[in-house]
């Protein structure tokens, strides 16, 4: 299948299914309350304009946010791992039951330990939770998983642990952080929604909280503005985690090379 | 002139019990050509990890008479940083011994071209087939301008034809630089078409059986593969092979 079909058959389905749902809505009377039309969602996105892009603007920043440090404490911590083993079997276990506790259950206790006058730091915590665990278990797996003989031939170098470190194991680890990073972008985002609404109340100001204030007053067409802004956001980290990816593996990794041929 | 190394009743037990070598006592002499012979698993490449450093003896001792010389290392994979392209593969050594950047380039460079891979300086490991990335194994470790070195069934994994190339040039390198090399191999022709001296080894653990010093002179080229003298000295070799077998069991 060529390149041109590949993103015409989807936007054609698109398309497709935007028309009908139009129809639909207009041809069966639907009232709004219940599924507002594709024309209704376009005119609230620009008559609540203003709205919509304070929030979008408060969830993405959070989830960005949530994400770099995600990253950057699961690496630092797979690093640990991998240099010791104690570390990695005392703290493990823990890593593992903040990963399989729900945030749902954790998001009340967390906003009243940080109070709800810091609601963005809550969703900052619990959007953390969720987006670093697959960050520490892919990198500890790809620290590890470096090829010993390397590791032999950079002893017999005499290579230091933080040369066999940084040029031997960091790289060997790269495509498992990376396809981490994947996974761990759209968590945050989720993460950040989720507990949003766990928290449920007027300070947090993101994209959950305006659909919850949109479904109380009936403003479906705004609630699915939202909706669909969170969509777009979930594709665009995944697109952006992806080209990231690419960039830093196509010349390289065995992943690259089934994408070329 | 004393020995290059020796291993004197080395033993080698693993920590689940294996007993994986010895005792063995072996002498090498700088320049010489020695294969270690025997069936898969009789810790012969244990000995050239001992010889290495890599691993600690369980009994015995290695030592170097003259200093522990500048070591190269080439395993049966080619072993190559995936994300590293030929050039920087072959400046890890010189790195690592902090060597400056524009130097260890130039050496690598040099290196990669001995092994004819100056057209591809700048190829990454998944591009190169399997011969190449041997090539590519082997100019690392011959860059750093190593006086001994071990290489641990190289050529196993390659197809025959390759396999005789990299022989050929191997022994010119050997010629050119005057290395001494350590060579584990489980093919009677490849011991016999390189070696200067062959010792079989006895299967787990691993123990030397006997030791062909007698050898047809070098240096040799490809034509030596077709003279009475190799088919004599390989089926001397593999003589010796069968008998050692027969008494380990």
């Amino acid at each position: 299948m060529n390149t041109v079909l590949k993103i015409a058959i989807p936007v054609g389905l698109g398309i497709a299914v935007i028309a009908a749902w139009q129809w639909a809505v207009t041809a069966l009377a639907i009232s709004p309350i219940v599924l507002p039309g594709p024309d209704a969602i376009a005119r609230a996105f620009v008559s609540d304009f203003a709205n919509l892009s304070a929030a979008l603007w408060t969830t993405l920043r959070i989830t960005i946010v949530a994400f770099v440090l995600a990253v950057v404490g699961g690496v630092a911590l797979a690093v640990l791992f991998s240099q010791s083993r104690i570390i990695e079997t005392a703290l493990f276990p823990y890593a593992v039951i903040l990963q399989v506790t729900p945030v749902v259950a954790i998001a009340p206790i967390v906003t009243i330990w940080v109070g709800y006058d810091n609601i963005n730091a809550v969703l900052l915590i619990l959007a953390w939770i969720v987006a670093f665990f697959p960050i520490l278990a892919n990198t500890t797996l790809g620290l590890r998983s470096a090829d010993h003989n390397l590791i032999d031939l950079f002893r017999l170098y005499g290579a230091s642990r933080w040369q066999i470190l940084w040029k031997l194991r960091f790289p060997s680890a790269l495509p498992y952080l990376l396809s981490a990073m994947k996974v761990s972008g759209g968590l945050a985002l989720i993460g950040v929604v989720v507990a949003e609404f766990a928290a449920g109340t007027g300070t947090a100001t993101g994209l959950a909280w305006l659909i919850t204030l949109a479904t109380r007053n009936l403003h479906m067409a705004t609630a699915f503005a939202a909706l669909v802004l969170l969509s777009i956001l979930g594709i665009v980290i995944f697109f952006v985690l992806s080209a990231l990816e690419w960039a830093l593996l196509h010349r390289w990794h065995e992943s690259a090379i089934a994408r070329e041929r | 002139m004393p020995a290059l190394l020796t291993l004197s009743a080395i033993s080698k037990t693993f920590a689940n019990g294996t007993v994986a070598l010895g005792p063995m006592d072996l002498s090498i002499q700088e320049g010489e050509f020695v294969s270690l012979v025997g069936p898969s698993g009789c810790g012969k490449s244990t000995a050239l990890r001992l010889i290495a450093g890599l691993i600690a003896p369980t009994g015995g001792t290695v030592q170097f008479p003259q200093g522990r010389p500048e070591t190269g290392f080439v395993f049966q994979e080619p072993t190559l940083m995936p994300w590293a392209d030929a050039l920087a593969n072959a400046m890890m050594p010189l790195r690592l011994k902090g060597v400056a950047a524009s130097e260890a380039e130039d050496r690598a460079a040099a290196a990669l071209k001995r092994v004819g891979l100056s057209d591809f300086l700048h190829a990454y490991p998944r591009a190169l087939s399997g011969g190449m990335k041997m090539r590519v194994s082997i100019a690392r470790a011959l860059a750093a301008g190593p006086k001994l070195l071990l290489m641990d069934e190289p050529f196993a994994a390659l197809d025959e034809f390759t396999r005789q190339a990299l022989n050929d040039d191997l022994l010119a390198l050997w010629a050119e630089d005057k290395l001494t090399v350590t060579f584990v191999t489980h093919s009677v022709f490849e011991s016999a078409y390189l070696s200067t001296r062959v010792v079989m080894v006895t299967p787990r653990p691993g123990r030397i059986a006997a030791v062909i010093d007698q050898h047809p002179p070098v240096p040799r080229d490809a034509s030596f593969r077709l003279t009475p003298e190799f088919s004599a000295y390989a089926g001397h070799i593999s003589n010796a092979l069968k008998q050692a077998m027969e008494g380990a069991h």
